[in-house]
């Protein structure tokens, strides 16, 4: 879009003309690199003084092209980039993959692999709800509640380590089961920091929860009604602070959450405040969910026995010549689900992570696709921003808990 | 020695040699030490350990040498100027700032004065009022840097600071009229000699916040806000518009910035304890009646010293504690509840005095 | 799964058998893959099948959950793309998956947008992803891409490795309309 000197100047002249001098609106762009948009999303805002009159976002800063990469990979060299869907909350991309392609296998894990996939998720989950409650604290202002939440979130990381290798990319779930089991002593390890993780949040919450001055930050901000929210395809926290008690592990009920006994947290008015008590009430229930969850880990295999779906124990691989095969088979040809297509939603730190895998009997993907939560959030911002003031696009934005990767994929 | 002596005694060399004194031992050295101790601070609130890695050769210091490479680093770093600013207010704008911090020490007494030299700069008959002024002049250093820079995130932030300020000096002013009421004049060293009295004979000092415990409130609120530290730094932003009215500048002017608002954190320290604490007076001090003058010159210096920096930890304090006003919500504390409260004080004060004393 | 909350004196359909019963002759094919319901059904009752969804008792289907589209090209399959929307009720508990079957050189179809808010955005990173013309939609520019990308990636010959022609640097202030009205 290379324009002439003087092209610019005539257009110029033609905005002056159509400019209405009476009015005082700016345009200011809450631009891609700003300290408060966490994964970089750029905002032009039209402000009239400091209230906002329009708003018009822009995303795919983070585009990596996932969606494409795993149509040129096998089955399994996806679950790596899974983990870099959503950042802070991997092990649920993880396990929301590899159950999709159990589904179109028609195999299921066996029962220590889904509590196990049970623990490994709610930590995810309780650590994507600190990393949003934190950043978005620390943008209005409290910044002492972040660093003490990344501090309880280390604790959380420690145990992510032990189990999977890495903090971050944890490339866990096989399918049909786990890569790893969980390591001796990894439970009581687990008792021990969740007790401490409790201690931070009761310190936390009496820091910020009955702060008048926090309150008012975030009170009334960012409200949106049930009816927009459904609209607009709200999922998770998101829609639970609206007042809708739609859980994934509720209604179309996954692994064995059947078994576990929580309870979900609604709010009423949809605003930014209702949706941080949801959150820190959350965070809560998964802790509880862990604990119920380790007192009933049963014994037993962490990978599914069908052939063609897991690689055999090294011991048969090198003992049998059917393991050798199978090894052989699964390494050189990859995964082969059955041709079909499946769509398995799983409740996210954010909503409803729902991956849609469509597979047509070769080992090549034909279409792997994330449903992004985050999408219709940034996507209905313009709605919940326009009448406030500038200062509240950080907490607006902050309590939509965008992360880049899953956004942009 | 003669000649030195009798220099000395000019009251004009005497004004000089104590402006020195006070910026270059007292204003200066507390100002960049708390840009460390901020940070020190912050860190113990916040479970961590904060600078500690500056060095030369083996000495650290536990980080005091964060202050010295600070500076270093700011005198070093390139000096932009955006396209499109206005050059003159651009460059003078950090100054304001930083002389209006130095500048509220002028009329602060240290100690008691010892024959006729006094430990103050200046004892002006109208003392606070001087005050008054001086802050009033630091408005200009954020309204200019925020018009003058090319950018919309930096008017956003002078927008906000001069609302801010001007609002602010009001309720400044009408905190202190009580404070005049209750002793009886403006001049400083007549405050300072008033918080000297004992009430129920040598037990309670007759310290300004046991006066005027609703002043000393709204003052201290007003003084924050004035000087733009937590939680009424909307015009400096931090996540809304990134740095507010300092935002284009770097290298040694945005220094000036930052050290301008550390002075101005001591100062505002000096102030209250002035104004509010007994200044330099040590509570129950004129009990021990044999004590030689010089001890008690020190002594009173050192109790104006620690509290001074008990205010300046506890400003900053506050600042790692409490979120963050939004700026309308800033103007409305101001106006609807600060005013009220200052006006309820200054009508209940008068109607005290008038009918008690 | 497909199953309706409320057991009515009439046996209970499935929702293929819903839409086949409201909209006869619309429905090409359906099937039940591993408890997904997908109900495959023509371009031009599209808009009309998803106004039913949404507001018929029955179905009551409230959240548009997902669209995207899938290319057939290297399966060799006549309709190449196929157009796919995910819905849930929450009311009543059951998902449905719909599908249009578009050909290449006539890669159109009505666009829902009215009947959900979210529809907007999920429409237009379809048409910068595939290409797809979504009739009837207000703003169908690129939504993940920048707005001088050549092609549409997610098709199957768009070739992973390829390069796109270096922008210059577009100034900022283009993009604000200072004289529209609020």
């Amino acid at each position: 879009m290379e324009t002439a000197p003087l092209e610019i100047q005539k257009h110029e002249a033609e905005l002056q003309e159509s400019v209405d001098h009476s009015s005082s609106v700016m345009a200011i762009e809450i631009g891609p690199s700003h300290p408060a948009m966490h994964g970089i999303v750029r905002f032009t805002t039209y402000v009239d003084g400091e209230l906002i009159v329009d708003m018009i976002p822009e995303i795919g800063y983070l585009h990596r092209g996932f969606e494409k990469e795993s149509e040129n990979s096998k089955w399994i060299q996806v679950t790596p980039y899974t983990d870099r869907l959503n950042y802070v909350s991997p092990l649920l991309n993880n396990i929301g993959y590899a159950m999709a392609v159990e589904k179109l296998y028609g195999v299921e894990a066996p029962r220590r692999a889904e509590f196990t996939r049970v623990i490994m998720g709610e930590i995810s989950r309780i650590t994507d709800h600190m990393t949003c409650l934190g950043a978005s604290a620390m943008e209005v202002g409290a910044f002492t509640f972040f660093l003490w939440f990344i501090k309880a979130r280390e604790y959380l990381w420690e145990l992510v380590e032990e189990v999977t290798g890495a903090r971050l990319t944890t490339n866990w779930t096989r399918f049909g089961g786990n890569a790893t089991d969980l390591p001796d002593g990894f439970l009581d390890a687990l008792q021990d920091r969740l007790d401490k993780v409790k201690d931070v949040m009761d310190e936390c919450d009496r820091l910020l929860t009955k702060n008048k001055i926090f309150i008012d930050r975030v009170k009334d901000i960012g409200a949106i009604s049930k009816e927009d929210a459904l609209s607009f395809g709200f999922t998770g926290p998101m829609l639970r602070a609206c007042g809708i008690p739609y859980d994934i592990r509720r209604s179309d009920p996954y692994s064995v959450y059947e078994e576990l006994d929580f309870e979900i947290p609604i709010g009423s008015t949809g605003d930014c405040f209702d949706r941080y008590l949801v959150r820190m009430e959350e965070i809560r229930q998964s802790i509880s969910i862990i604990e119920q969850a380790a007192d009933k880990m049963p014994v037993g295999p962490i990978q599914t026995l069908e052939r063609r779906v897991h690689y055999p124990d090294k011991k048969d691989v090198y003992g049998n010549i059917e393991g050798l095969i199978d090894h052989f088979k699964m390494v050189m040809e990859g995964h082969r689900p059955p041709a079909g297509e499946a769509y398995l939603p799983v409740e996210g730190g954010n909503g409803e992570v729902g991956f849609f895998v469509v597979s047509d009997g070769s080992g090549d993907p034909v279409r792997v696709r994330l449903r992004p939560p985050c999408f219709n959030f940034v996507e209905a911002m313009p709605k919940m921003t326009i009448g406030h003031y500038i200062a509240d696009i950080v907490p607006i934005f902050g309590s939509i808990n965008m992360i880049g990767g899953e956004l942009d994929r | 020695m003669q000649i030195l002596l009798e220099i000395l005694s000019i009251p004009l060399v005497q004004s000089l040699l104590k402006i020195v004194v006070v910026i270059l031992l007292f204003a200066m050295p507390l100002g960049t030490l708390m840009t460390l101790m901020e940070r020190k601070w912050s860190a113990m609130i916040q479970d961590r350990v904060g600078p500690n890695r500056a060095n030369a050769g083996n000495f650290t210091g536990n980080g005091l040498l964060h202050i010295a490479a600070d500076g270093l680093k700011s005198i070093f770093k390139e000096d932009t100027m955006p396209e499109g600013s206005d050059r003159f207010l651009f460059l003078i704008a950090p100054f304001f700032g930083l002389i209006a911090g130095v500048a509220t020490f002028a009329i602060i007494p240290f100690a008691a004065p010892i024959g006729d030299f006094k430990f103050q700069i200046a004892d002006v008959e109208p003392g606070l009022l001087f005050i008054f002024a001086i802050t009033s002049l630091s408005v200009y250093g954020a309204v200019l840097a925020g018009a003058s820079s090319n950018s919309k995130y930096a008017l956003l932030g002078g927008t906000r600071a001069s609302a801010q300020m001007l609002s602010y000096e009001v309720f400044m002013g009408l905190a202190l009229m009580g404070v005049f009421m209750v002793y009886g004049s403006t001049r400083v060293s007549d405050i300072v000699d008033g918080q000297n009295q004992y009430w129920f004979g040598s037990l309670i000092p007759q310290w300004g916040v046991f006066t005027q415990p609703l002043g000393f409130l709204l003052f201290t609120t007003a003084l924050i806000a004035e000087t733009k530290r937590a939680p009424f730094d909307a015009p400096e932003g931090e996540s809304e518009i990134v740095a507010g009215y300092f935002l284009e500048y770097s290298g040694m002017r945005w220094s000036a910035f930052m050290l301008a608002e550390y002075v101005a954190v001591v100062g505002v320290a000096s102030l209250i304890t002035t104004l509010f604490f007994g200044g330099y007076h040590v509570p129950w001090l004129h009990l021990w009646t044999s004590a030689p003058e010089w001890l008690v010159r020190i002594l009173q210096v050192l109790k104006f010293s620690l509290f001074v920096i008990f205010f300046c930890w506890f400003q900053i304090q506050l600042r790692w504690t409490v979120p963050k006003f939004r700026f309308d919500q800033t103007m409305a504390l101001g106006w609807k509840k600060l005013l009220p409260l200052s006006l309820i004080n200054t009508v209940a004060t008068a109607v005290i005095i008038l009918i008690f004393v | 799964m497909s199953e309706t909350a409320t057991p009515d004196a009439e046996a209970a359909l499935t929702l293929t058998q819903l839409i086949a019963h409201e909209f006869p002759g619309t429905v090409r094919d359906s099937h039940n893959h591993r408890g997904d319901e997908t109900v495959i059904i023509k371009r031009e009752a599209l808009h009309r099948v998803c106004k039913f969804l949404r507001d018929d008792e029955r179905c009551k289907f409230e959240l548009m959950v997902d669209l995207t589209a899938v290319d057939y090209l290297e399966q060799g399959r006549d309709p190449r793309f196929d157009v796919v929307y995910h819905f849930k009720s929450l009311s009543l508990g059951h998902r449905l998956r719909l599908k249009v079957q578009l050909n290449e050189d006539d890669l159109r179809v009505a666009s829902i947008h009215d009947l959900w808010d979210a529809v907007d955005w999920y429409e237009r990173e379809c048409f910068d992803m595939f290409g797809i013309d979504f009739e009837g939609h207000p703003n169908l520019i690129r939504l993940l891409m920048y707005e001088e990308f050549e092609g549409h990636p997610l098709r199957k010959d768009y070739p992973m490795d390829r390069q796109q022609p270096i922008m210059p640097l577009r100034e900022v202030e283009e993009r604000h309309e200072y004289g529209r009205k609020f």
